[in-house]
């Protein structure tokens, strides 16, 4: 069991992105009917989805979120001396779209800048990064951006992925200071399952190619893609999800001495309306104290966790509230966050098109 | 067997009777999405998982039927 723990560390502030052009589900029917855009949303629950245009990337979504917080919260950008990027849909192969940030956010040369590459679970495991650097003595302060064009990802021909994913960006300062109290962490991982969700082609291991971005009919149902975009098998990602989240989320609230009515919120991967419920429903949560943003901006993959308390909880993270944080999907890796926040601002959301905030 | 099919049934939303020799997959009712929802079914009322490699070899009703119970 990898649980983690810290203390005196915490969020004191967020903001976020999206893109302006949303996708309206039922109206999605350039490729598909609208009878069949209509059952998928009433299954998935998932109405709106933001895109991003051809000019916006991952860091352009972070890079608004993150001078919209430093403006509302007079963050001197001096004091910043850790940035975190997490993203599976980075600028480029190389360099780390985090330096690229440092640069552009004009952050001190001082600073430490690395990326992290992983999919939905990831906002939790980057806090837990964040967390270990800044409990130690040394650090001022910590910017965790995540950011992701998952629109860029998935064919808009293969029907098991074209209406769930959308786009969107983060950004959260972290700071050290005894009020937060105690932090719980729990990750996971299991690689026998990394061809559940994947982009086979375009890495080194099979490599770019005229033959690998042909798009072909890849089942009974006439979906199409191409190998360098990516599929899930919903079946067995669902099966893992019903097995893993909810055995998950138990132990670490058990691991913290914790009851699971106890938390303010519960913040979920939005993944789906339909693996969201159905696992709400089998641990017998509140539904009051699930934020969701489904409906609107759909899954976002690691943005989806901070996005939903960006959208959701605007001031009403006022005092010491304690979120339990829960994520899982690509590799396959799963988590769950016990989080204190106190007093966390959040910023308005701001949209951004053509690679700039409108 | 006659709760399997009501709970089949219902999964997939099929108001036609569901017999246990049909061919499940060729219902006007299945796709992606019954499949998702039948998966949910046998969590819930079976507390059984069958992995898709599995499960694409199951054609009929019956064959599922078996493959729950065995489990």
């Amino acid at each position: 069991m990898a649980y983690i723990q810290f203390n005196g560390v915490g969020i004191t502030s967020m903001a976020a992105a999206v893109p302006k052009r949303v996708i309206n589900n039922r109206a999605y029917t350039e490729i598909f009917s609208a009878e069949e855009a209509n059952e998928i949303v009433d299954k998935t629950g998932i109405e709106e989805r933001r895109f991003a245009d051809a000019e916006t990337c991952s860091s352009d979504l972070c890079f608004a979120a993150a001078e919209k917080l430093i403006k509302d919260n007079c963050i001197n950008r001096e004091d910043i001396d850790l940035l975190v990027f997490i993203s599976q849909t980075p600028d480029y192969r190389m360099p780390a779209t985090s330096c690229t940030l440092q640069h552009r956010l004009g952050l001190s040369n001082n600073t430490i800048a690395f990326d992290i590459t992983l999919g939905c679970s990831a906002f939790i495991y980057g806090l837990s990064v964040v967390y270990s650097m800044m409990e130690r003595s040394g650090l001022r302060k910590a910017l965790l951006l995540d950011g992701e064009t998952r629109s860029k990802v998935y064919s808009p021909r293969d029907r098991r992925s074209a209406f769930l994913f959308g786009d969107g960006g983060v950004a959260a300062l972290i700071e050290r200071c005894p009020k937060f109290g105690k932090s719980t962490f729990s990750m996971n991982s299991d690689g026998s399952r990394a061809d559940l969700i994947m982009i086979p082609a375009g890495g080194y291991r099979k490599m770019s190619s005229a033959e690998t971005v042909v798009e072909k009919v890849i089942d009974e149902f006439g979906n199409m893609r191409s190998e360098e975009q990516g599929y899930m098998r919903g079946g067995d990602v669902f099966n893992f999800v019903i097995r893993e989240i909810p055995r998950d989320i138990k132990n670490t609230v058990a691991f913290a001495g914790k009851e699971i009515d106890c938390f303010d919120y519960v913040v979920f991967h939005q993944a789906n309306n339909f693996i969201n419920s159905y696992i709400s429903k089998k641990m017998k949560l509140n539904p009051e104290k699930i934020p969701s943003t489904i409906a609107k901006f759909g899954n976002t993959s690691s943005v989806s966790v901070p996005l939903t308390i960006v959208s959701e909880l605007q001031g009403k993270l006022d005092g010491k509230k304690e979120l339990l944080l829960t994520a899982f999907g690509v590799g396959m890796t799963w988590a769950t966050g016990i989080v204190p926040f106190v007093d966390c601002k959040i910023s308005d959301i701001v949209e951004v098109e053509h690679g700039c905030v409108v | 067997m006659e709760k399997f099919i009501e709970l089949f049934a219902e999964a997939i939303e099929r108001e036609d009777e569901v017999k246990m020799e049909d061919e499940f997959r060729d219902y006007d009712e299945w796709s992606s999405i019954a499949y998702l929802s039948v998966i949910a079914m046998l969590d819930e009322e079976y507390g059984i998982q069958i992995e898709e490699s599995e499960f694409k070899k199951l054609r009929t009703v019956k064959a599922l039927y078996d493959a729950c119970i065995n489990k």
